[in-house]
Order: structure tokens, then C-alpha cells, then sequence
């Protein structure tokens, strides 16, 4: 009876979408949860001391950056054996869960011949990719 | 399945609890240096951070806004974070937030992909836009037209007399081509709701000057999303409440990664308030298929009539 229901009110692709959207999400929060484990507890070393976070997340991100040599984009990807850094794996993931799923509702969408919500999918994975390039950056205030 | 929720919720809470604990005892001698400065140990902060965070979780799904509408002002005026990093968390946790909620809202149908991806597209598109004036901008001038958009927003939905289940005589031609439209199940009454929209051109126009907002002030888009999907599109309370949490996945996604490839992300505050965020917002799901619309909509009036408030005066430098 509730899956009839459910049928009802939810398409295929929506379902299709929340499902991904399902794993997609406890596996980001899994990883979050240990790669801020492994900081917390010191596994790896953090790149910035937790003794000095007091001192710079009052800081504008400018002044932040300047101060502790960290460079914009996607550099992080080269410091993943520091601690803090580490974390960042778990946020671009969840960051990507979108896409991922705006991407496997494409085919449904074709094979259904609803070729206008398709589009507007495939340009979502565009704005999507083009936003997390980190071609698009800012001169600060 | 319950008690193993239960369970789940109990070890992640743990883990902050005694990862933060860990690091405060193992740098226990430096920290007493900090603490001259600031008064306060640096691990009261992420661990204050995680405990509103859980709360906001709760309470944003029921007022289907971002937690992110909440967590910048609060954040931003009592915490000693800098607002760059206090946006770029304010955007991820109401990321997460949705993420959370998101799956759960669809397979009910609550929330329409069909609604979400046409105004997802243009305004997570327009997200960017705003994130990139937004890190640009003096903040006292973003704070400030925050505030008053949102105080009208809370002014509109006080005047709005059907919200809960609006008048939408014909759908528009657009919507109708769009296929816009869709049937969900009220559980406090036990009716299935079906249901339609119009005005959709303008609806889709807003959401370009509702994405650029969401990007400039770090805030998510709930505030906004619901009124416009609500009152002026005509989708049910509910369903505009649900979409529109489904929507800032797709709205704040945009904005965020605009904040982490310009460094305004610091794991230390966004772990912990992700982390809160989105067990609240699992919390938050089962309470609302259990709400009356009507009281999500009170929900959402004081939600948003304290942050619009917060805002302005902070940006007017009136309650710093």
C-alpha cells in the first residue's frame, strides 16, 4: 500500500535522484566523520595548528590566506597528508553529490523522450562543473 | 531501525565530543596562551557550533529555509569567526541540511524535481554570480539589504491569506508545457493533495535575483524560495516548503564552491556545524510529515522576522 502510494507521487527519476542523493549523503557524512576523526585525534598532523585558529579565524580570508601560505582552487589536493586538509575530501564530495545525481537522471529522462528536462539537466551538470573548477575566483574586498 | 538512528546519533555526538576534547587536552599548554586573548578555550567554539547546528538542523526543515539563514547571524554575532568563514559554513551547513533532508522529501513526493529543476538551474547559475560579488562587497552593505529583503518577505507571507493550500484556478501555459504539477499525500488530514502552478515566467525571473542573493550573503535561499514557490507559483505550503529545501542542494552547491576554491572554508567550524546540521535535519524530516502547514508557517514567520531582524541591525552596526 505505501508503495503504491509512493509510485503514485514520486516519478522515476525522482526516486532515482533521492536515491542516489541517499548515498551520496551518507557516504559524505562518513567520510567527514573520519577524516575530522583522524584530525581531531592527531592521526596526521594539521597543516594549521589548532593553537592558532583563534588567532586567524578572525581574520578576512584574504589576510587568512596570506598569512598561512595557502593557495585558492584546488591545492588542497596536494596537502590531503595534513589533518585539517583531509576534511576537504569530505566536503568536495558532498559538494559533488549533486552533480553525480543530476547526471544519472539524464539517460531517464532521454529514454522517457523528456528531452526539455534532460537539457535543463545537462546544463545544471555544466553550471555545476564550471562553478567547482575554481576557474571563478574573486579579488576580495 | 528507530533505536539504530538513535544509536548512530549518540556515536557521531561522540565522536565530535571526544575528537574536540582530545585536541583541546593534547594542546592543553598552548591553549592556556590562546585563552589570555580570547578568554575562552578554542574548543568551546566548534563545540558550541555543533549543538546549535543540530538544533538549526531541526528547526530549518520545519520552516523550509536553510540552516544557513540562521547559522550567519547568529554565528556571525556571537562567535568570534571572521563573516568570510561564517558564509562559506553558513552555505555548506545549509548544504548539508538539504542533502539530508533531500531523499527523504522526494520518494514522498513532497518535494518535485520537476518544480526544482528549472529554478534550480537559474538560480544555482546566478548563485555564482553572487558569491563572487558577494566575497567582493563590503559586508555592512550585504548585512543590510539582507535584512530588509528579508523583513519583507515576513511582511508578504503575515499578508498572505491562502498559503497553506493556494487558489491556482488554471496553470500557466509554460507550467502546463512543463508539466509542472504533481499529487502529494497530507498526513494530518489523510487527503491527497493534487496540485498545480501559474505565474511560472515570473516565478523563474525571481529565482535569477534569488540566486545572486543566496550567493552574496552565504545564507542558502529558503527564505526566499518558499514565498516565491508558495504565494506567488501557488504550490501548496508543503510541497513549496520541501522543494525548496530539496532546491538549496542545487542553489547553495554552486554558491559554496565559489567559497572553498577562494579558501573561505575552515574545516574546523565547518565539520562539527555540517555534522550537527544534518542530524538535525534527519530529526527535522520526521517531525515534518507529522506537522500541520499551519504551523510550519508560523514556524517560518518567526524564523525569518529574527534573522531579518539580526541582519539589519548588524549591518546598520546598530547591534554589533
Amino acid at each position: 500500500m505505501e508503495n503504491k502510494e509512493k509510485k503514485e507521487v514520486a516519478t522515476e527519476e525522482q526516486l532515482r535522484y533521492a536515491g542516489l542523493l541517499s548515498i551520496g549523503m551518507k557516504i559524505g557524512m562518513a567520510m567527514l566523520l573520519i577524516s575530522f576523526a583522524i584530525y581531531a585525534i592527531g592521526i596526521l598532523p594539521p597543516f594549521v595548528p589548532v593553537e592558532d585558529l583563534p588567532s586567524l579565524w578572525s581574520m578576512p580570508v584574504h589576510d587568512y590566506l596570506h598569512k598561512t601560505g595557502i593557495h585558492q582552487g584546488w591545492s588542497w589536493l596536494y596537502m590531503l597528508n595534513k589533518g585539517d586538509f583531509l576534511n576537504f575530501v569530505g566536503i568536495a564530495f558532498l559538494g559533488g553529490v549533486t552533480v553525480l545525481c543530476f547526471f544519472a537522471i539524464i539517460p531517464i529522462l532521454i529514454r522517457k523522450k523528456d528531452y526539455v528536462y534532460a537539457l535543463i539537466a545537462a546544463l545544471e551538470v555544466t553550471v555545476l562543473v564550471l562553478a567547482a573548477s575554481g576557474l571563478l575566483k574573486t579579488g576580495g574586498h | 531501525m528507530l533505536s539504530l538512528r538513535r544509536v548512530t546519533v549518540v556515536v557521531v555526538a561522540a565522536i565530535i565530543v571526544a575528537g574536540l576534547c582530545s585536541m583541546a587536552f593534547a594542546e592543553s599548554p598552548v591553549t592556556e596562551v590562546v585563552s589570555k586573548a580570547s578568554t575562552v578555550p578554542w574548543w568551546v567554539w566548534p563545540l558550541s557550533l555543533f549543538v546549535l547546528t543540530f538544533v538549526l538542523g531541526v528547526v530549518a526543515v520545519l520552516g523550509g529555509v536553510g540552516g544557513g539563514v540562521l547559522f550567519v547571524p547568529i554565528v556571525g554575532g556571537f562567535f568570534p569567526f571572521h563573516l568570510d568563514f561564517v558564509r562559506g559554513a553558513g552555505l555548506l551547513v545549509a548544504l548539508a541540511g538539504a542533502l539530508a533532508a533531500g531523499p527523504g522529501l522526494l520518494k514522498k513526493g513532497m518535494a518535485n524535481l520537476r518544480l526544482a529543476l528549472p529554478v534550480g538551474l537559474i538560480a544555482s547559475a546566478c548563485a555564482i554570480v553572487g558569491a563572487m560579488i558577494g566575497l567582493a562587497l563590503p559586508t555592512n552593505i550585504v548585512q543590510t539589504a539582507l535584512g530588509i529583503t528579508i523583513l519583507g518577505i515576513v511582511g508578504i507571507i503575515i499578508k498572505a491569506k491562502k498559503s497553506e493550500y493556494p487558489d491556482v484556478k488554471v496553470a500557466d501555459p509554460l507550467s502546463t508545457a512543463l508539466r509542472i504539477n504533481g499529487i502529494y499525500h497530507e498526513v494530518s488530514t489523510g487527503e491527497d493533495i493534487n496540485w498545480k502552478v501559474h505565474k511560472t515566467p515570473l516565478g523563474l525571473g525571481l529565482f535569477i535575483i534569488i540566486g545572486v542573493m543566496a550567493g552574496m550573503f552565504g545564507l542558502g535561499a529558503g527564505w526566499a524560495n518558499v514565498p516565491v514557490l508558495n504565494i506567488l507559483m501557488g504550490a501548496p505550503l508543503k510541497v513549496a516548503v520541501s522543494t525548496s529545501k530539496f532546491l538549496l542542494s542545487i542553489t547553495d552547491t554552486s554558491a559554496a564552491w565559489i567559497y572553498i576554491n577562494n579558501g573561505a572554508v575552515l574545516p574546523m567550524m565547518v565539520v562539527p556545524s555540517i555534522i550537527g546540521v544534518m542530524l538535525g535535519s534527519m530529526v527535522g524530516v520526521k517531525i515534518l510529515a507529522k506537522t500541520k502547514p499551519a504551523a510550519v508557517r508560523y514556524i517560518v514567520i518567526i524564523m525569518l522576522f529574527f534573522a531579518g531582524s539580526r541582519a539589519l541591525l548588524k549591518g546598520l552596526g546598530i547591534w554589533n
